[in-house]
Formats: C-alpha cells, sequence, structure tokens
C-alpha cells in the first residue's frame, strides 16, 4: 500500500539511504567513465544546433547529446524500439547503466522516480503541425501521443529492464531531477521502499529552446557561470539515473557503494515566476534544510555544484543564498557549476549534477568550470576554474526552477 | 503512522463553480451537456465538457500573479481556496498539483508563434506553459514557500499525490497539505482522446482536497491508498484493475464504489471486470461530467468524501483505471471509523 505503508519490522530510525549504481549520458559522453574525465577535466561539448533550424534565433548553440548507436539490451519490442524518441533513449542509456551497476534484477514493484520538464517534446510538436498541416490524417498521430506523455518513459523503462513499479513523474521546471532523487530519498529514508529507481532527464527540443530564446535568457556568446561579465545560459540535454537502497539493504546484499545520500531540503520562492527573489530565500531554505535534515553545518560542506545557469538573475541570487548560508565559512567553500560544459539539462540537471557530486566524492577531485573573466563580486566563496585534486566529505548540490522551486541535496563521500 | 483526516474540498467542473454542483450533477447521474469545440481543418467540431463562467468574478483573480495565468492555474487556484475554507493557510502549507496535458492552450499557441517565427515568439506565453506554473501561481496567491510537487500522469497520478501529500504529513514537513487534480479544454487533448476511444468526450476543470492530520471539523478519513500499478509488458490493465481492488476491503453493505467508468464497454472492461463482486453503490463522476484525467481522478475523491459527509454512506472505495499509466484505488471513511 502506499498508505498507509507497510511496517519494516525492527525498524525504529530513518534508512540510511546509499547509491548503488549510477547511469549518466550528456553532451560529454555516454557512461560514467567519459563524463567523469569530462567533467574532472572541465571539458565543455557546446557546438551549433542541428536537431532543429535556429536561424532566427538570437542563441544558436547547445550541448547535443551524441546519442550512441541502437538501444542498450533491452526488453522492448522492436517497433516499440524503433519509436523511441531522443528523451526515451537517453534515459533508457542511463537506467540501464544504473540498473547494470547497481547488480539489481527483475523485480515487482520497484518504484521509479523521475524527472522531466517535457518527457518527448518533440512528439508534441510533431502532433501538432502534423494536426494542422494534414487533419484529415491520423497515420502517426495515436504514437505521437502516446510517446509525447511523460509518464510513458518512465513506462518504456519499466519494460526495458523488465521491472514494474509505480512511476511518479515530478515535473518542478529546472528543479524536476533534484526533486525526484530528493523523493526517492525519502521514500527509502522513511522505509517506504528498500530501493527507488530515479533521476532525471530531457531531450533538446524546438519549443522549449524557442521559449529561453525568447526570454533572452540564452547566450549568444558562451555560457560562463559566475562571471561578471555573463550574459545567459546554454541548454543541453541528457539523462541520469541513480539506485537508490537502504544501506542495510545494499549492505546484506553486497552491494558496491557509491555514496550516501544524507539531506534533502526544497522550497518554494513566491516572488515571480521566473525571476528570483533577489536575496534567495527559498535557496537559502532548501539548503538549510538538506543541512538541518543531514545534521550537517556548513562547515562539514567541502564543494557545491551550483545551479549556476549563467543568467544574471540566477547567479547573483545564488551568490546572495550560498553567502548567507555559508557565513563565515564562505571563503573557504569551493563552488562551481557544471552547467558551463554541458549547459543546461532542465528536468535532468539534477540528476547529472547528483552524478558529478558522486564522481567528485569518489575520486576526491573538484569539477572546474569556464570562468573566463572576473568572478560576479557577490561571490565571496571560490570558484574552481582549474582541475584539482581535493578531499572532499560532503558535496551540496542546487537546483532551483521557474515557479520558484528550489531543491538541494546533500552528499557524503562513501568509504 | 498517524491518521490523515480530510478538512475540505474544491471543485470547478462543468457541472459549476464549486463541490456541491459537482456531487449533485453527480448524484443525478446524468451527463453534463456537451458542447462543441472547433478543430483546425474539420467543419464537424469536437464535442467537450466545458466548464461554465463563474457566478461572479473571483476575488481571487485580482491577484497579480493571475492576470495572465492560464485557464488551468485559475481553476488550480479556485479550487484549492474552495478546499482550503476561508480560514486562510493553516500552519506549514503543502502543495501537490497533477495533471496530463498541463497548460495545453498556452503551449499551444507558445508553439504556433515558433513556427510562424521563432524570433518573435511571445516572452509572455512561455513561462506559463510548464508544468508547475499553476502549483507556483497557487503558492504566490497562499502565501505558501514550503513543499509544492507538480506530478505528471494519467489519471492515477491524482491518487499519488494523496499518498505524497500523506507521506509529508506522517513526516511532519507539512501541517496541513491541498491536493489538486486538474486539466483544462483544448482541442488538443480533445482530439487525442477521441483517437484512442471513440465517445470519450473531453471534460475539464479542477478538483481539490484537503488533508490534515487534525480529526477535528474532518469531513472523512483517508484510510487507504493503494500501490499504484503501472499497465507494462508484464502487467496488463486488467490485471492491474485486479490487484488494486484486491489491496481494498471487499466492502461492506451500505458502502459506496466511486469508479472511473465511463460507461464506454471497451475503456471500461478492466475495472469493470475487477469490481464484477462489488454488490454496493456506484457512482461514475467521469461519466456525467467527461474526461479530465487528474481532475476526473480528483472528482472522484470529492465525490466520496462529499458523500461520507452528507452521511450518504460511511465508507467508499475509490477506483481510477487510468487512460494510460496505471490502475490505483484508495479509501476514505467517517472520521471515527
Amino acid at each position: 500500500m502506499k498508505f498507509p505503508p507497510p511496517q519494516r519490522p525492527g525498524r525504529s530510525s530513518p534508512s540510511r539511504v546509499v547509491v548503488t549504481g549510477t547511469g549518466v549520458i550528456t553532451a560529454l559522453g555516454c557512461g560514467w567513465d567519459s563524463n567523469a574525465e569530462g567533467f574532472r577535466a572541465g571539458g565543455t561539448a557546446f557546438r551549433p544546433v542541428t536537431l532543429f533550424d535556429v536561424s532566427r534565433q538570437r542563441a544558436k548553440t547547445a550541448a547535443e547529446v551524441d546519442l550512441p548507436a541502437g538501444l542498450p539490451p533491452a526488453r522492448l519490442p522492436a517497433k516499440v524500439a524503433r519509436r523511441l524518441g531522443r528523451a526515451a533513449r537517453m534515459l533508457l542509456w542511463a537506467a540501464h547503466q544504473a540498473w547494470s551497476q547497481a547488480g539489481w534484477q527483475a523485480h515487482d514493484n520497484l518504484p521509479v522516480v523521475l524527472g522531466s520538464t517535457g518527457g518527448e517534446m518533440s512528439y508534441g510538436e510533431d502532433y501538432f503541425r502534423h494536426a494542422v498541416s494534414k487533419p484529415r490524417s491520423q497515420r502517426g498521430q495515436p504514437t505521437r501521443v502516446v510517446r509525447y506523455q511523460l509518464q510513458r518513459q518512465g513506462l518504456d523503462l519499466c519494460d526495458a529492464l523488465d521491472f514494474h513499479g509505480p512511476v511518479t513523474v515530478i515535473s518542478n521546471a529546472c528543479a524536476s531531477g533534484s526533486n525526484a532523487i530528493g523523493h526517492a530519498f525519502q521514500l527509502v529514508r522513511a522505509g517506504g521502499a528498500e530501493k527507488v529507481f530515479a533521476g532525471g532527464y530531457d531531450a533538446l527540443c524546438h519549443l522549449t529552446f524557442a521559449g529561453f530564446d525568447s526570454l533572452q535568457a540564452l547566450s549568444p556568446t558562451s555560457c560562463r557561470p559566475f562571471d561578471a561579465a555573463r550574459d545567459g545560459l546554454l541548454l543541453g540535454e541528457g539523462a541520469a539515473m541513480l539506485a537508490l537502497e537502504a544501506f542495510d539493504h545494499a549492505r546484506a546484499r553486497g552491494a558496491d557503494i557509491l555514496g550516501e545520500i544524507i539531506g534533502y531540503g526544497a522550497a518554494t520562492d513566491i516572488h515571480h515566476l521566473t525571476q528570483p527573489h533577489p536575496e534567495g530565500e527559498a535557496a537559502l531554505a532548501a539548503m538549510t534544510a538538506a543541512c538541518a535534515q543531514a545534521r550537517v553545518t556548513p562547515e562539514q560542506v567541502d564543494y557545491i555544484n551550483a545551479h549556476g545557469t549563467g543568467t544574471p538573475q540566477n547567479d547573483v541570487t545564488e551568490a546572495a543564498a550560498i553567502n548567507r548560508w555559508a557565513g563565515p565559512r564562505v571563503a573557504g567553500l569551493r563552488v562551481s557549476s557544471t552547467k558551463a560544459g554541458i549547459g543546461h539539462l532542465l528536468g535532468g540537471a539534477g540528476a547529472v549534477e547528483a552524478v558529478v557530486c558522486l564522481m567528485a566524492l569518489r575520486g576526491q577531485w573538484l569539477p572546474p568550470q569556464r570562468l573566463p573573466g572576473a568572478p560576479d563580486p557577490a561571490c565571496r566563496f571560490g570558484i574552481v576554474r582549474e582541475p584539482v585534486d581535493a578531499k572532499i566529505e560532503i558535496a551540496l548540490s542546487n537546483s532551483f526552477g521557474f515557479g520558484g522551486a528550489n531543491a538541494s541535496l546533500l552528499f557524503r563521500r562513501w568509504r | 503512522m498517524s491518521d490523515v483526516f480530510v478538512s475540505g474540498l474544491g471543485a470547478i467542473s462543468p457541472a459549476g463553480w464549486g463541490f456541491s454542483a459537482l456531487c449533485d450533477a453527480v448524484e443525478r447521474n446524468e451527463p453534463v451537456p456537451a458542447r462543441d469545440c472547433p478543430r483546425p481543418g474539420w467543419e464537424k467540431p469536437l464535442r467537450t465538457r466545458v466548464v461554465p463562467p463563474p457566478p461572479a468574478h473571483p476575488s481571487f483573480l485580482n491577484h497579480p500573479r493571475l492576470r495572465r495565468a492560464s485557464v488551468i492555474a485559475q481553476h488550480t487556484v479556485a479550487a484549492a481556496q474552495e478546499a482550503l475554507g476561508a480560514g486562510g493557510v493553516p500552519g506549514r502549507l503543502g502543495i501537490v498539483v497533477s495533471m496530463l496535458a498541463g497548460v495545453i492552450n498556452y503551449s499551444r499557441r507558445f508553439y504556433e508563434e515558433v513556427l510562424r517565427d521563432p524570433a518573435t515568439a511571445s516572452p509572455v506565453l512561455f513561462p506559463e506553459t510548464v508544468y508547475n506554473a499553476p502549483a507556483s501561481h497557487l503558492a504566490a496567491c497562499l502565501g505558501a514557500k514550503g513543499l509544492s510537487y507538480t506530478l505528471v500522469g494519467d489519471d492515477g497520478m491524482f491518487l499519488q499525490s494523496l499518498a505524497l501529500a500523506a507521506q509529508w504529513l506522517a513526516g511532519g514537513e507539512v501541517d496541513t497539505c491541498v491536493v489538486i487534480g486538474a486539466e483544462e479544454l483544448d482541442w488538443m487533448p480533445a482530439d487525442a482522446v477521441r483517437l484512442f476511444c471513440h465517445g470519450e468526450i473531453h471534460g475539464s476543470g479542477a478538483g481539490a482536497v484537503c488533508l490534515t492530520a487534525k480529526a477535528h471539523g474532518a469531513i472523512a478519513r483517508l484510510a487507504a491508498v493503494t500501490d499504484s500499478f503501472s499497465f507494462t509488458q508484464r502487467q496488463s490493465r486488467s490485471e492491474a484493475a485486479r490487484r488494486v481492488r484486491s489491496q481494498l476491503p471487499a466492502g461492506a453493505p451500505g458502502e459506496l464504489l466511486c469508479a472511473s467508468a465511463r460507461n464506454l464497454p471497451r475503456r471500461d472492461a478492466a475495472e469493470n471486470a475487477a469490481w464484477a463482486d462489488w454488490s454496493g453503490a456506484r457512482l461514475a463522476p467521469t461519466f456525467v461530467l467527461g474526461e479530465a484525467f487528474a481532475a476526473s481522478a480528483a472528482w472522484q475523491c470529492v465525490t466520496a468524501c462529499e458523500a461520507i459527509r452528507r452521511g450518504r454512506f460511511a465508507a467508499v472505495n475509490v477506483s481510477v483505471v487510468g487512460a494510460s499509466q496505471q490502475a490505483i484505488g484508495a479509501r476514505f471513511v467517517k472520521p471515527g471509523l
């Protein structure tokens, strides 16, 4: 039962929640190794957009994923596999990696929690164009309707990996991926599930690209978060999945543990639909809540993977929130935004950045970001600009989105 | 696990503004008249069930955030405010909004502009197209700065939302949580539902249930939300419906089943088979109000709770066999049971 949840005998305190598998696909590559190498080196993967016509847009670049040919091993009928769009394909690649790494088997009632802002939006675009250009022809329209829906990608994932369970899709704009992992973390922590498959994904599509461009939020030059002369974000695409498990369950089956999730905080910024509160009130609330849950102080946090979109407003607001949250600790804090390398993945951002934090904790390095000019004076913390090895125990990941969705996740090194 | 109670209801539906109008229409069991909805390229319009204009200008529309807000956002706010009542926001408020098609009208209009010329597409429309815009507007109207999720999925996502709210209440993360299911009318989803089931009529509106851990003044108690059983290769629609049935009590005489049936045999087959042994009363709000996905499931729950409040039934099972994702159920009982 979802409610009341099953009582687990002998369980008196919240479960520790560990990550036993991750999968990631971004413009830097497909899989842990290529992404870890790219993030560790501060690689960038922007190029002219080829997926749709951007000749009439201000911005003309994005971080497109080079999708591998075919699909990972999947129990999908050939007809279904042929119809999968970019978003579903990226999600399946990430899911397959995480599933394999975790060593999970076919399962009944394994919850799936996903974050996405658009699902397979390009199918929705196709549906509309077909409906207005060939209204009397319904050829392909049912498929477009089915494929467009966000929950479809979650169901595809279940079918591909031969399990079934409840599929929950959180669409809290650019915080969706973090909210999904946070929700999954809470489920395991509270004893509602022993394992949850969680992550986020989004593919580039014309509607979203044009939307950010219409707001003049896209950079016509380059993405350089926290730079004093930054002029906007660049979009990317990708997916990441995490296999979350109760520590006792993971230990009992001898799983290799990649890291621990120790805190999650979420808050709503009611200042404006798209503009954050100037002092970052909700961002501060989310970071504070995550730390309170983890019983961690800012002094114990070694690294922040910032939301850091590169827009003038986001970065100064996030900087203000980090300054206030960290207090005297701020000068020694190291921060970077990996969006400088792979762009803003929207619903996939929080999930990919969670994996980046786990990579950094496991490899004991900090992911640098491109910062060609002087940092914004609002940044009282250190920005990681060069590849560097570092001793880090705790990392925090921020994700903020339209509609005032703010989420923070805290990760601890596992050893 | 502490108890969870229903403290308020709200609904905007083709039957009118307010949950009483909804429940009266469902009790009459007569479909609300359908109206024409034009679609491009066709002389014959689609048939849809539309929310009528409000009896008076709602005061909440004066809020600055709602000046350009979509219809779905307006209905979300209206239903939530009715569920919360006149007392304002009690303590830490959580918000969960569920939907399938989302802000489809603005999305379609924005994309039309993009196709005409992306260089001049309106920056006013785009922010309103995101799924969580209605939840954001609601939070702003209520001054709610805590947890707020927008869940996207089929009809059953509303019941998943109830379980999420109950989880937040149990974890002490919120004191009250308003759960809303909403869909808005547009020719695109109206056309799409027809592709899968002839005779299906698209509806629109919102339903809201306010949950709290306090028993005082409660309308009903949320006794259970079943697991969500996804429609996958390994689990058919019929099997999913059967598993929902197996998790809910058999039902005593005098109980009600609030089903998701549409009076469309193909669409209803899985649910009808699962509940073939049910001998008690049945109501089917979607048959009366139209297919409005998450809003439909919300109306089922509102109907269930109001039936308890009106003293018609002591316990109500809600069965949702969704359009494309899942089967899930819930059970509401009279407070004290």
